[in-house]
């Protein structure tokens, strides 16, 4: 069984600042994490590995070089293989970009089984690029994954809902986006540390060319969305002390919550 | 010469400092408190290759360099003391010795479930009147047909009665003094091998130190460790080694009471603001830094000689007795800076002092490690 | 309305002959939105005997409802779903389209938008339109709320957003219009379902997870009893929120100590935090002190907790909490 999972190295958003003058993020000494959910993600992979040493684990992200760190650590969790897309023609990328230079990829990795993606990225929180991605592959996509059980060329899957779940059954290969519910992600494993240390290139860089990709279908010109500003919410650090009645104090605090967008309108 | 961690020992400091604050942190409290041996992050830390991971790929282990295992030593420690020690007792005391005196099958029995985590070992050098004068063990072995027959007490030793393997000291010619004491490997069950007293310890809770006894013990002749009467020189030579270990879990315990300390003196406000912006408050914290960041340095140093094969006996004594008298100051200090709250259990310094005091104490006294390095220096 | 190409259409999502509240909230967006770009606001609903669920989308100002009834859209589905929207959208090229931003949203939204070949922007907050270009401008949080972004998508259509749910409110128009419903016939195939539901459970939410909440109402021993985490949880169920909780109302057995902030408890950073009658000892502040915005309500005005707050009410939190959930669940 092959299984491709998809990371995505993001800056660990606990530890981001913002400059309040400028609006933008201080990227400086924020360290950069393997997004959460793809850890999950991961470990399932890893999981059906423990269970059948045939299973072959190729990890799969699209970033910049110094995302090969997080391709080394999933090799250190126990991973087979792990290739980085990595081009200036691929940066900007809007989730459609990303999804159509992932898919490129996945096409030189056939036949697979299985693609997994974590449910979401802590940065940009749009859980889209797995829907998409199975999109471009036209492959079956269940999200929201909280449970999985293999079965033979097919998975049933209990996917969250808002009030429940439902159990979806899905012909392989599927694309499945897992949630923290999946499972508890295993550390690294010193042995495979040293071992993976030893390799000389561990992370296979795949770019624009060996893809063959249409450099409009990929990156800010692929890119049917646009940042248009950014800016941000976080109000004064002096505190603003209310005044007036009851009712004036917490309406004038309602509407300050509403422009800070932290509460309906 | 190279200051900055490799990208191996960058990797693994990451690994155990997630570990550490994952799973060992969270426990540390309870550990201290129940004083129950933590055997769950033990299993997990088999697991993921800690146990034994500075012994080579050859006989099991993980095949890091001894930086890398100090670096592991200090992540747990700087969350857990205990957890620590198990670690420093376990890969310094127990498969050290194997690996250096053990036989081939001595360490495909022994050391290959230990390196590989499966297994945990321990070692006993110490007796009720043998602590620093390790020559007036009372401990004896006595030749039989096939092997030795044990008899005597061991206390205050580290992993004991969790273990599976021990490595133990008992004289087999009392004539001889220190020449006449020789080592041997011991399992736990065998008969005649029980655990007595437990010890209620100041800190360390969570580590198990308990007495050994042995009566009638039959240890077979393939269980002799070296050869006989090299033990006295096993025991120094295994706490050269040791000693790079508790340096390790001591800097670890400064440097988790400093974070701590930092952390709380920016939050902690007097007289309208931080109490970090007193200099009385700065100045500690800088010698803390400063002491601890030497000690480190001296624990780095003394570990990469015992990689390259160096002499290391003196620097690991000067990274034990500088790293565990930084301890405890660094944990002292800990606690002042914290204030009334730093007495309480609320807070961990007060943990983390109570368990600096024994890296002053075990393998080695403070004394015993003055006397180690003035006889290096004056010859 | 008849001519119904590059109108704002809203996806009408339902469930078991109940539509979502997130598809009145986006109507009653997007016919602000319909009139800044001068067209007309449809709906679209798929499902099984749902043609009665069309009355209360006209209430809230569509005024051409589509609605495809057939067994294959029972539950939803994403291929069905995708294939039937994709199409509706291939014949009238509307130039917005909402979905709300549930869990089967954003399952079908990044799948539609990918087979149309057009941008999606995920689970907006706000929502407006460059009156110059004529451009859909959708904001959103990122990086853990700690950024707004206001997305476009200048030159693909339709414009697409999943909008997340509880922010807008919902209003119904005032003397709604009539409405042309079209009923749509399926244009899918069963094997072209590439899942089977095989079961739907329901069940209870478990136990709220504190770390993860994006907006906490938390209290301290300023509420007096265990009876003040009620109205607590009241005015968090107004916000969407989850209560959290001091030690001292901890250690006094008001509350459960998984909902427990600071030094022994749990170190949590939503996106708003709501400290009610919490002084803010040193062991709390710790806990919550990175959290994004910060309200204290408490009596003291020199209890520590207001120098790590944005906006602070001095006052009796018995008076103001009430106040609060009483404006909350008022219509303006």
């Amino acid at each position: 069984m092959k299984i491709i999972v998809c990371v995505k190295q993001v800056p660990d958003t606990k530890e981001i600042r913002i400059d309040p003058e400028k609006g933008t993020m201080i990227r400086k000494g924020v360290p950069s994490i393997i997004n959460p959910d793809d850890r999950h993600a991961l470990e399932y992979a890893l999981s059906l590995k423990d269970q059948d040493s045939n299973t072959e684990v190729v990890v799969l992200s699209m970033g910049p070089k110094q995302a090969k760190n997080a391709l080394i650590e999933c090799l250190c969790m126990g991973a087979d293989q792990a290739i980085l897309l990595s081009d200036s023609a691929f940066s900007g990328a809007d989730t459609w970009a990303t999804a159509n230079t992932l898919a490129a990829a996945v096409r030189k990795l056939m036949p697979f089984d299985l693609i997994l993606c974590g449910q979401q990225a802590i940065d940009g929180d749009t859980a889209q690029v797995g829907p998409q991605l199975a999109e471009r592959l036209a492959i079956p996509q269940v999200t929201y994954t909280r449970a999985i059980q293999l079965e033979d060329h097919a998975i049933v899957v209990e996917r969250q809902m808002e009030d429940g779940y439902e159990v979806v059954k899905a012909a392989l290969p599927a694309l499945i986006t897992a949630t923290r519910k999946l499972n508890t992600p295993r550390y690294m494993n010193i042995r495979d540390i040293v071992k993976i240390h030893q390799m000389d290139d561990p992370v296979q860089i795949w770019d624009l060319n060996y893809l063959k990709l249409d450099p409009d279908q990929t990156g800010l010109k692929g890119s049917p969305t646009r940042v248009k500003r950014s800016f941000s919410p976080t109000p004064s650090s002096e505190v603003t002390f209310l005044t007036g009645s009851t009712e004036e104090m917490v309406s004038s605090l309602l509407d300050a919550l509403k422009n800070l967008n932290l509460i309906g309108k | 010469m190279e200051f900055s961690l490799n990208p191996t020992q960058m990797m693994i400091q990451q690994m155990a400092r997630k570990f550490a604050l994952n799973e060992v942190k969270p426990t540390a409290a309870d550990t201290d408190e129940t004083a129950v041996f933590p055997w769950e992050n033990v299993k997990k830390m088999q697991r993921y290759g800690l146990m034994g991971m500075n012994m080579p790929v050859e006989v099991g282990g993980a095949g890091t360099d001894d930086i890398s295992y100090v670096i592991a030593v200090e992540e747990l420690s700087k969350v857990c003391a205990t957890t620590g020690v198990i670690l420093s007792a376990h890969n310094s005391l127990f498969c050290d010795p194997l690996l250096k005196f053990g036989t081939p099958e001595q360490q495909e029995h022994y050391l290959r479930p230990a390196a590989s985590g499966k297994k945990l070992g321990a070692f006993a050098l110490t007796e009720p009147n043998a602590g620093t004068d390790a020559a007036s063990q009372v401990t004896r072995a006595v030749k039989v047909e096939k092997g030795y027959r044990l008899n005597g007490t061991k206390i205050f030793i580290t992993n004991a009665g969790e273990a599976d393997y021990y490595v133990i000291f008992a004289m087999t010619d009392a004539s001889k003094g220190t020449r006449g004491i020789s080592a041997f490997i011991l399992e736990k069950g065998w008969e005649g091998f029980t655990f007595g007293r437990v010890e209620e310890k100041m800190g360390i809770h969570g580590s198990s130190t308990r007495e050994l006894v042995f009566r009638d013990v039959f240890v077979p002749q393939e269980n002799l460790l070296g050869q006989e009467g090299e033990g006295f020189k096993i025991a120094m030579v295994t706490l050269d080694g040791g000693r790079i270990g508790i340096a390790a879990q001591a800097v670890g315990i400064a440097q988790g009471a400093l974070d701590e300390t930092i952390a709380y003196i920016k939050q902690r406000e007097q007289f309208k603001r931080p109490i970090s912006q007193f200099q009385a408050v700065q100045f500690m914290i800088a010698d803390m830094q400063t002491q601890t960041s030497a000690a480190r340095l001296l624990t780095y140093q003394a570990a990469d000689a015992k990689t390259r094969g160096l002499p290391y006996s003196d620097l690991a004594a000067m990274a034990k007795l500088f790293a565990s008298e930084t301890a405890g100051f660094v944990t002292n200090k800990a606690v002042q800076l914290h204030g009334g709250y730093g007495y309480t259990r609320e807070y961990p310094v007060e943990r983390m002092m109570r368990d600096a005091k024994i890296t002053e104490i075990y393998e080695g006294t403070s004394e015993v490690q003055r006397m180690v390095i003035s006889s290096h220096a004056i010859g | 309305m008849n001519n119904e190409n590059n109108n704002v259409w809203v996806f009408a999502e339902q469930t078991g002959g109940e539509i979502f509240p997130v598809v009145f909230e986006i109507l009653t967006e997007a016919r602000a939105i319909a009139a800044k770009l001068g067209t007309g606001l449809s709906a679209v609903m798929l499902g099984y005997q749902v043609e009665d669920l069309a009355e209360p989308l006209r209430a809230y100002g569509a005024q051409t409802i589509y609605v495809c009834d057939a067994p294959e859209f029972k539950d939803y589905t994403t291929a069905a779903y995708t294939q039937q929207l994709a199409a509706l959208v291939g014949q009238h090229a509307p130039a917005v389209l909402f979905i709300g931003a549930t869990h089967n949203g954003r399952d079908l939204g990044p799948r539609l938008a990918s087979r149309l070949n057009t941008g999606l922007t995920a689970d907006c907050t706000g929502l407006d339109v460059d009156l110059e270009k004529g451009d859909l401008l959708m904001t959103r949080p990122a990086f853990g709320g700690n950024l707004m972004a206001t997305i476009v998508c200048p030159s693909h259509r339709p414009q697409m957003a999943t909008v997340r749910p509880g922010v807008f409110k919902s209003l119904p128009v005032e003397s709604p219009s009539k409405a042309q419903i079209v009923k749509v016939p399926p244009e899918i195939h069963p094997g072209d379902l590439q899942t089977e539901i095989l079961r739907i459970v329901k069940e209870k939410s478990q136990e709220e997870e504190i770390t993860r909440a994006k907006i906490l109402v938390a209290g301290g021993r300023g509420l007096g009893s265990a009876a003040g985490f009620d109205l607590l949880q009241e005015l968090a169920d107004c916000l969407g929120g989850t209560v959290a909780a001091s030690r001292a109302t901890v250690d006094a057995g008001w509350i459960s100590n998984a909902r427990q902030v600071g030094q022994t408890g749990k170190t949590v950073q939503p996106e708003l935090y709501i400290a009610c009658g919490i002084s803010g000892a040193i062991q709390h502040l710790i806990g919550m002190n990175k959290s994004r915005t910060i309200v204290a309500i408490n009596k003291d005005s020199s209890a520590p907790i207001f120098k790590i707050a944005h906006y602070g009410i001095v006052g009796d939190l018995y008076q103001i909490i009430p106040a609060m959930i009483e404006q909350l669940s008022s219509k303006p």
